[in-house]
């Protein structure tokens, strides 16, 4: 199975944007969130979600506040900010051409 | 990057930065929730609790070491690393307090004295005048070497560049003068400003209130007109806006005020309280009378030596376009080769400021380097102390840059400490400046301690930490690791490498103490000199000079000028005190003179060559100690019965003559029209432009002369009176003197009281101001030489403790030891003054142009100056190798 690491460079941090997108979430919530939408095939070790999180919020692309979770319990949720909503659009457009570009390069039919 | 960015990102690197602890905690508590959260999801998939969180921690991959990881991505590292260093250095400091505050205070000396230097450079010299586009205004002058004239202008050749320049865009001509200002509560003397109406816009003035002069006020006729500056405005009319339009009275005659300056007005650096139009002739006006300074704006793109170019090609024109003085012929006015000498505007009023300027910069700048090789010594010393500490460090896994890092972080601290206090220091020695107002110093009030000016004395203590720490940091750090531990251990002396350093710095500093030593010993043998130069006059702390001017509403009459001059000095003589009292046109050192040629009885070519005019009274050359060389002083009898006599100074007798008596009995005129005039006396030659210039060449005309051309019967009505009294100086005298002139009449104010001692101080202005500045650098330089040696031959014997009580113990007399260590100091001192002495040879040629009656190599400032120098240095070394001789052997071997 691929690991988080043998992901396209800067793909870890669309992904993450991108699942902030939909909402503003803790960083658990974050890593069940990828797990569950790519069907398990993305998944990324606890270990390496926190130090993308921060690095995202240290770029200003992401912001944290501290808020009492569902459970009673007090965690760090992430959300967007205009910055990051930028930058997802053109991580998200690049993507398109590279994925598109290397699946036409793919299909191409051996005579 | 955008600046929204930086709205996210800053906040977030503050946070990191100064609440590391809370950011710290904030990172744990998420990832123990996260952990916590896994754990639970494992037991609800059915583990145990204890394997649940092992499973948790796993995929976590090691707490801490994640936190570290996110603590990376801060990217605040450096600056925390750097945090800390400061923090250790800081702590370090404190913990050696006197250490700390001797290095601040000598850092704080001698940046104080570069940043308060360089404010005066960057706002004196460096910065454009407060002109809009300064660099186009030029100084219109003119020199006539031939009659001694330089850097004036004239209204012939004021209208002729107006009328046909091809350089400027406008051209005006301006001087200074005293007026009387009456109508108040007191008749006020005032320095009064004229101008064309081309100058005040020509320098970008915008009244405060009311208008500048227009052409109609500048020509002749027009109704008379005045502008206030701001100062009088305020002080005698009470901010009164209504003032525009109003009149007021100068010198007898009612003028208008027009306008008012503004506050910051500035013209190079008149004390003008009003500002009048210069009313001139073109159709009165005749050659010579050089009395006005030019000034024009030129043309954009137009260079100096082009305007000059124009100029010159202007000047024959304007001779041949008015007519010359009456009697002078207009070839000799020809021979007179008036050539242009444009300056810019902003150079003509520095003048020969800058050398002096720059060669303090140079002095004081050594003074800094003197300071730095001190602290250099200190750290290097207490580096010295720490070596075990640097040693285990190191020893411990210090890389080398961390370890030079943080003690070139100390030296930095330091030299910025030192450079907040010195920016203190500057700031009141500018202050100091301010109010000490040296005379001729241009443009002392717009002196501050700008931004330039802080960041100038920021990048120094910079420099300075980075000079003196560099150093111990260098030497040190590197390790050596194994041989500092040993040395550092029991049972060895000091290698010799380590004193060679501190050694070399005590060399230099002797060395540059020495230099700056010779060139103050040079400006005090300067002083000296000067001080010798017999000026003309003596006692001048006795004389009081004041000057009065008879309006034309008080009296006319030539004759009846003179008794009333006279009837004064007879009610001042009365005053208690006064010995003797005198009149004159021209008190020496107070101002220019009145120039003009004389013609001679046996016909030498000498006519257009420019003499002093000087009217004067019987009695000046007593009251102000001045020599009869030959013949006799005028007598009120020679006044009023006007008989046809003159005096001559002895350069002038001897120049037209040979000697002094060949002189008398000899006719001298005013001009070919002129009746010839007998010589009854001459003078001892006067120093009247500064005991350092020669002598000016004078002519005394009496004060009441007959047919004085083109005045039928002539007495000046603007005179000086002299009184030798030994109260002068003393408001109380000055009141005394009023009132006796106030009892002839009214209406006449007293100007510019002053002694002589005061001129003759202000003539010697730029020496003294150079002496006491070098005087205070070498002082500084010496204290800190000394001081350096002293420490460095104390330090020597404090670490040779062992090896004296060794050397003793095995029968070394007492005098051999102290020998040792005074020879040390007194080698090093030898080096430093050779050193020294060979850079000053060099060095004080620099000096050459302020220096007076002593040549640059002078042997006996430079001996006297060495062997003090020694003498010190051996004092120094004596201090610390007595102190070796009193050792216990026992003492010392059991010590360690």
């Amino acid at each position: 199975m691929s690991k988080p690491s043998d992901l396209v460079q800067g793909t870890l941090d669309m992904l993450l944007l991108k699942i902030l997108a939909l909402e503003p979430m803790n960083g658990f919530a974050v890593s069940q969130r990828l797990k569950q939408v790519s069907g398990d095939v993305l998944q990324m070790s606890d270990g390496s979600l926190y130090p993308a999180l921060h690095k995202l919020e240290q770029e200003g692309w992401i912001t944290a506040e501290w808020k009492t979770s569902e459970y009673g319990r007090r965690a760090k949720y992430y959300s967007l900010t205009p910055l990051g909503r930028r930058q997802l659009e053109k991580e998200a457009d690049n993507w398109g051409r590279l994925s598109s570009a290397i699946s036409r390069v793919i299909k191409l039919k051996e005579v | 990057m955008r600046p929204e960015h930086w709205l996210y990102t800053i906040p977030l690197r503050l946070r990191s930065l100064f609440r590391r602890a809370q950011a710290d905690q904030e990172l744990d508590d998420e990832l123990r929730d996260h952990v916590e959260r896994k754990t639970q999801e494992y037991i609800a998939k059915g583990l145990v609790p204890e394997e649940a969180r092992r499973q948790a921690l796993i995929e976590m991959g090691g707490i801490e070491k994640r936190k570290e990881e996110c603590r990376d991505v801060r990217s605040v590292r450096w600056l925390q690393d750097f945090a800390q260093d400061l923090r250790f250095g800081l702590r370090v400091l404190r913990k050696s307090p006197s250490f700390t505050a001797i290095a601040i205070a000598t850092l704080a000396i001698g940046i104080g004295a570069n940043g308060a230097i360089f404010a005066v450079i960057e706002n004196v010299l460096l910065k454009p005048l407060p002109f809009p586009d300064s660099a186009q205004l030029v100084d219109l002058g003119h020199d006539v070497p031939r009659i001694g004239l330089h850097g004036r202008s004239a209204a012939f050749l004021y209208f002729t560049y107006a009328e046909q320049s091809r350089s400027f865009q406008s051209v005006g001509l301006w001087r200074e003068n005293s007026n009387n200002l009456t109508g108040l509560a007191e008749p006020e003397h005032v320095r009064s400003l004229e101008v064309t109406s081309e100058v005040l816009p020509m320098v970008g003035v915008q009244p405060l209130l009311g208008r500048l002069f227009s052409a109609e006020d500048t020509t002749p006729g027009a109704p008379l007109t005045a502008m206030l500056t701001y100062g009088l405005w305020r002080d005698k009319f009470g901010a009164d806006a209504s003032m525009v339009g109003r009149g007021i009275i100068i010198d007898g005659l009612p003028r208008q005020v027009i306008g008012v300056l503004p506050r910051n007005y500035w013209f190079m650096d008149s004390k003008a309280a009003v500002v009048l139009p210069l009313q001139l002739d073109r159709n009165k006006t005749i050659l010579g009378n050089f009395s006005y300074s030019g000034i024009a704006r030129l043309k954009p793109g137009v260079l100096l030596a082009q305007a000059s170019a124009d100029c010159a090609r202007l000047i024959p024109v304007a001779l041949h376009s008015f007519p010359p003085f009456p009697g002078v012929s207009l070839a000799s006015f020809e021979r007179w080769r008036i050539t242009p000498a444009c300056t810019s505007l902003k150079n003509s009023l520095l003048g020969d400021i800058g050398g002096v300027l720059w060669l303090l910069m140079g002095t004081i700048g050594l003074v800094l380097l003197i300071a730095c090789a001190n602290v250099a010594n200190l750290m290097l010393v207490r580096t010295q102390g720490r070596q075990q500490e640097l040693a285990i460090r190191s020893a411990l896994g210090a890389g080398w840059w961390q370890i030079a890092r943080e003690l070139l972080l100390e030296s930095l601290v330091l030299g910025v400490a030192g450079g907040a206090a010195g920016a203190g220091l500057a700031l009141a020695a500018l202050r100091l400046l301010q109010f000490l107002h040296p005379a001729n110093f241009p443009r002392l009030e717009q002196i501050s301690m700008d931004a330039g000016s802080i960041l100038f004395t920021f990048a120094i203590s910079v420099l300075a930490g980075l000079l003196f720490g560099l150093i111990p940091a260098v030497r040190y750090a590197g390790g050596g690791v194994a041989a500092a531990l040993r040395t550092a251990g029991r049972g060895t002396s000091e290698s010799r490498q380590r004193h060679r350093a501190r050694n070399t710095l005590v060399v230099v500093q002797v060395a540059l103490a020495l230099v700056l030593l010779i060139s103050s010993g040079l400006m005090i043998r300067t002083f000296q000199a000067l001080r010798h130069v017999n000026p003309g006059f003596v006692r001048p702390e006795e004389l009081q000079t004041f000057d009065i001017s008879f309006p034309r509403s008080v009296v006319t009459d030539p004759i009846a000028v003179t008794r009333m001059e006279q009837s004064i000095a007879d009610k001042i003589a009365a005053v208690p005190g006064v010995s003797s009292v005198a009149l004159t046109t021209d008190v020496p050192m107070a101002s220019g003179h009145w120039l003009d040629p004389i013609d001679v009885e046996d016909g030498t070519d000498l006519k257009a060559t420019g003499r002093v005019y000087k009217f004067v009274s019987p009695g000046l050359l007593s009251t102000m100690g001045n020599s009869l060389v030959a013949g006799r002083d005028f007598t009120w009898e020679d006044l009023y019965d006007q008989h046809r006599v003159a005096m001559l100074s002895e350069n002038l007798a001897r120049e037209l003559w040979g000697t002094p008596q060949a002189a008398l009995g000899k006719h001298v005129r005013r001009m070919s029209t002129s009746p010839w005039l007998e010589v009854i006396g001459v003078v001892g030659d006067e120093r009247a432009d500064g005991v350092d210039q020669p002598a000016p060449k004078a002519v005394y005309w009496p004060l009441l002369m007959d047919h004085f051309d083109p005045e039928p019967l002539y007495a000046t009505p603007d005179i000086s009176y002299v009184v030798r009294t030994p109260r002068a100086g003393s408001s109380e005298i000055m009141q005394e003197v009023s009132q006796a002139v106030w009892s002839v009449s009214k209406e006449l104010p007293l100007a510019s009281p002053q002694t002589l001692e005061d001129l003759y101080n202000k003539s010697l202005a730029r020496t003294s101001f150079a002496l006491v500045m070098l005087g205070i650098a070498g002082t500084m330089a010496f204290a800190l030489g000394v001081a350096g040696l002293y420490g460095v031959i104390s330090y020597s014997v404090a670490q040779r403790t062992r090896e004296i009580g060794i050397r003793v113990a095995m029968g070394a007399q007492h005098s051999t030891v102290r020998r040792m260590f005074i020879s040390e100091g007194a080698c090093l001192a030898a080096i430093g003054i050779a050193v020294g002495s060979v850079a000053a040879l060099g060095l004080m040629r620099l000096m050459a142009s302020m220096l007076f009656g002593v040549k640059p190599i002078d042997p006996l400032t430079y001996a006297g100056v060495a062997t003090a120098l020694a003498a010190a240095a051996a004092m120094a070394s004596y201090i610390p190798a007595r102190r070796a001789m009193l050792v216990d052997p026992m003492v010392a071997l059991r010590n360690e």
